[in-house]
């Protein structure tokens, strides 16, 4: 027999096809019933053979279906995409048999093996997660020390934000600036009265017990809302003719993107009342508010200066030849096209700053995050971090892939290339 | 006749590098000038300074009875008055071709919508390219670009119109089109200054040729002289090499 009758071709495909699948077949089956089913097909073998029986029976098989333009579709696919060469079989095996031997686990802690009801720890008596933990300590998870009697409050406050924004989609063009200017010049006051509360009839809350989820989405919100603008005017600033503006802005942006947030947070909450005049107070949360704003502008400004030098020279030069001046020119011409340019950057940019909210815990502020850690330390609850930090890393992730996607389909829905 | 355009004495310089040297130039209503030289002659900056895209350093330049200076006020008047027209169209890319031309009409001149979308479609049509209207920049062929960056320049209402080297960037069967309109345009009797290669156009509407090499106005002719009878040397030489 001649060594090249070993070499798979498409004259062989009858041949080798179906051995190769077999085998295939075959060392997918030993790790599937392996994890899932406790079964050792090969375990007759010595434990260490019989733990490579499957990567070399794949390999094998791998090697026998890598038929060149076999002609059937999924199989060139196959060869072309996870399995070009003996080096990319070889991965392609050990990854899928790695994640096949890591989901299994996972699902038994996460679904399987978890405990969902129950009031207490007590309750967690499998050997998964304890689910419990979330569900007793949601509302706190929610809405942070907010008395719960007031909780409608909050509810309400997002409520109408949210059907703000809702109707503000799809209102016509004429009507949707109104919409916009009270979503930022109105609604925000009404929704700090209504959380702080204090007049109307509503009891007062102080921000010390706001917290959970609810403040997570207040404090990006507002730093959201805020450091945009700010840092737009900062990028201009920074590239403006005028030396006085120009060395602010640079000053400004350097200053702040210099310092950890975490010590500025710690300085807007404890070093900065002690500048101020005595009796004089600014409420903690606007404190560091703030301080978040101005520290996210300063990134926002740098991530719009790389839009703004992305443009080219003569879209400045065919604004002024029409005779726009500086900010007609800014407004019309450059910034739509220069934020187009960035909106991965800004998106990048408001993501970490969702991300970077749990870091307010230094001053005693208590987000979702923040409230795990609270929940946590419970003599009730110990040892429940994994599952808190679980869930908290779940929910950041479904805001953050949310943000991620909007503004994905805001770039395709601004292209204007084609 | 008055003037429209006075330069006097202009000199600018790039760091130190001189690129014009002693500039004068006169050009009355409805004259149309063709400015040619060999690259790096000044012919550029010398039609960018008369919109103040370039500043000079010394010398004066007074456009339609408004002097260039450091004032703010009258450099946006002066280019509302003066249309431009680049190599590289320079259309604004994120908006269709009938926003490209109402834009500057509706936010510097202030006229409603309405009316700037009439002038707008007038001035598309007179380059025919309205069909193209809604369409953006992107999607357009570059002749068909730099027809609407000249629609966008003529829906200002200028009395000027520049143009810095307008077919340079396009495909030799596209340069057609572009000229076609320019030349429409002179007959129409609009004031311009135009710097290009292209002789025949030239040729056929200038009034005047001006011949520059580094930095200087070497030879200002009428038409006819220019290129059956020039005086200066070097401008002999260039005609002689590009015609």
């Amino acid at each position: 027999m001649k060594l090249t009758n070993l070499k798979p071709s498409k004259d062989k495909i009858n041949t080798f096809l179906p051995l190769g699948s077999l085998f295939v077949i075959f060392a997918f089956l030993d790790v599937l019933t392996n994890t899932f089913l406790n079964y050792n097909i090969t375990g007759f073998l010595p434990q260490t053979i019989s733990y490579l029986v499957p990567l070399l029976l794949g390999y094998i098989g791998f090697y026998l279906i890598r038929i060149e333009f076999s002609g059937i579709r999924f199989l060139d696919k196959l060869n072309k995409n996870i399995n070009s060469s003996n080096f990319n079989a070889f991965l392609t095996l050990l990854i899928l048999f790695i994640i096949i031997k890591a989901i299994s686990p996972l699902m038994n802690w996460l679904i399987l093996d978890a405990n969902f009801a129950g009031t207490s720890k007590d309750d967690c008596t499998g050997d998964g997660a304890c689910w419990v933990f979330i569900k007793v300590w949601f509302n706190r998870l929610m809405y942070g020390l907010y008395p719960d009697l007031e909780q409608w409050r909050v509810n309400s406050a997002f409520i109408l934000l949210f059907a703000l924004v809702g109707v503000a989609f799809f209102v016509p063009q004429k009507i949707k600036k109104y919409f916009i200017i009270f979503l930022l010049f109105v609604y925000p006051f009404i929704g700090i009265k209504l959380l702080s509360g204090g007049s109307f009839g509503l009891t007062y809350v102080e921000t010390a017990a706001w917290g959970g989820l609810s403040l997570t989405f207040i404090i990006s919100a507002f730093a959201i809302l805020f450091c945009f603008p700010i840092g737009v005017f900062l990028a201009l600033g920074r590239r403006s003719s005028l030396p006085a503006i120009r060395y602010i802005s640079i000053g400004f942006i350097e200053l702040w993107r210099g310092v950890p947030l975490i010590t500025v947070l710690f300085m807007a909450a404890v070093m900065f009342p002690m500048f101020l005049p005595d009796g004089t107070f600014i409420d903690k949360l606007i404190r560091v508010l703030i301080a978040i704003t101005l520290f996210e502008a300063a990134y926002m400004a740098e991530v719009v200066r790389g839009g703004l030098q992305a443009l080219p020279k003569g879209q400045y030069e065919a604004a002024k030849s029409l005779g726009m001046g500086y900010w007609r020119m800014n407004a019309l011409i450059i910034l739509p096209q220069a934020l187009k340019l960035v909106i991965p950057g800004i998106a990048n940019t408001l993501l970490a700053l969702v991300k970077d909210t749990p870091l307010i815990f230094v001053v005693g502020l208590m987000e979702l995050a923040g409230m795990i850690g609270l929940a946590k330390t419970n003599p009730k609850w110990l040892g429940m971090a994994m599952e808190g930090y679980v869930f908290a890393g779940l929910v950041f992730w479904i805001i953050c892939y949310a943000m991620s996607r909007y503004s994905q389909n805001l770039e395709k829905k601004l292209s204007t290339e084609r | 006749m008055g003037k429209i355009i006075e330069l006097k004495k202009v000199n600018k310089w790039f760091d130190k590098f001189q690129v014009l040297k002693d500039i004068d130039l006169d050009v009355a209503p409805q004259e149309k000038i063709v400015i040619c030289g060999p690259s790096g002659s000044g012919k550029s900056t010398l039609i960018r300074c008369i919109n103040r895209l370039e500043e000079h350093q010394e010398g004066n330049i007074v456009v339609d009875g408004t002097e260039l200076s450091e004032s703010t006020k009258n450099i946006e008047k002066i280019r509302a008055e003066v249309g431009m027209v680049f190599q590289q169209f320079n259309l604004f890319p994120h908006l269709s071709i009938l926003d490209n031309c109402t834009l500057a009409p509706i936010w510097v001149k202030k006229l409603p919508k309405k009316e700037a979308e009439e002038i707008a479609m007038k001035n598309l049509t007179r380059v025919q390219i309205d069909d193209q209207a809604l369409k953006f920049p992107g999607q357009l062929s570059g002749g068909q670009q730099q027809r609407a960056a000249i629609a966008r320049a003529l829906c200002m209402e200028p009395k000027i119109m520049l143009f810095d080297e307008p077919t340079s960037a396009l495909d030799p069967e596209m340069i057609k089109e572009v000229l076609d309109v320019m030349v429409d345009l002179a007959k129409g009797g609009m004031t311009m200054i135009v710097v290009t290669h292209e002789m025949g156009f030239a040729k056929e509407v200038a009034d005047y040729m001006i011949f520059m090499d580094e930095g200087k106005i070497v030879e200002r002719a009428k038409t006819k002289d220019f290129f059956e009878s020039p005086k200066n040397e070097r401008t002999k030489l260039f005609l002689s090499q590009i015609l």
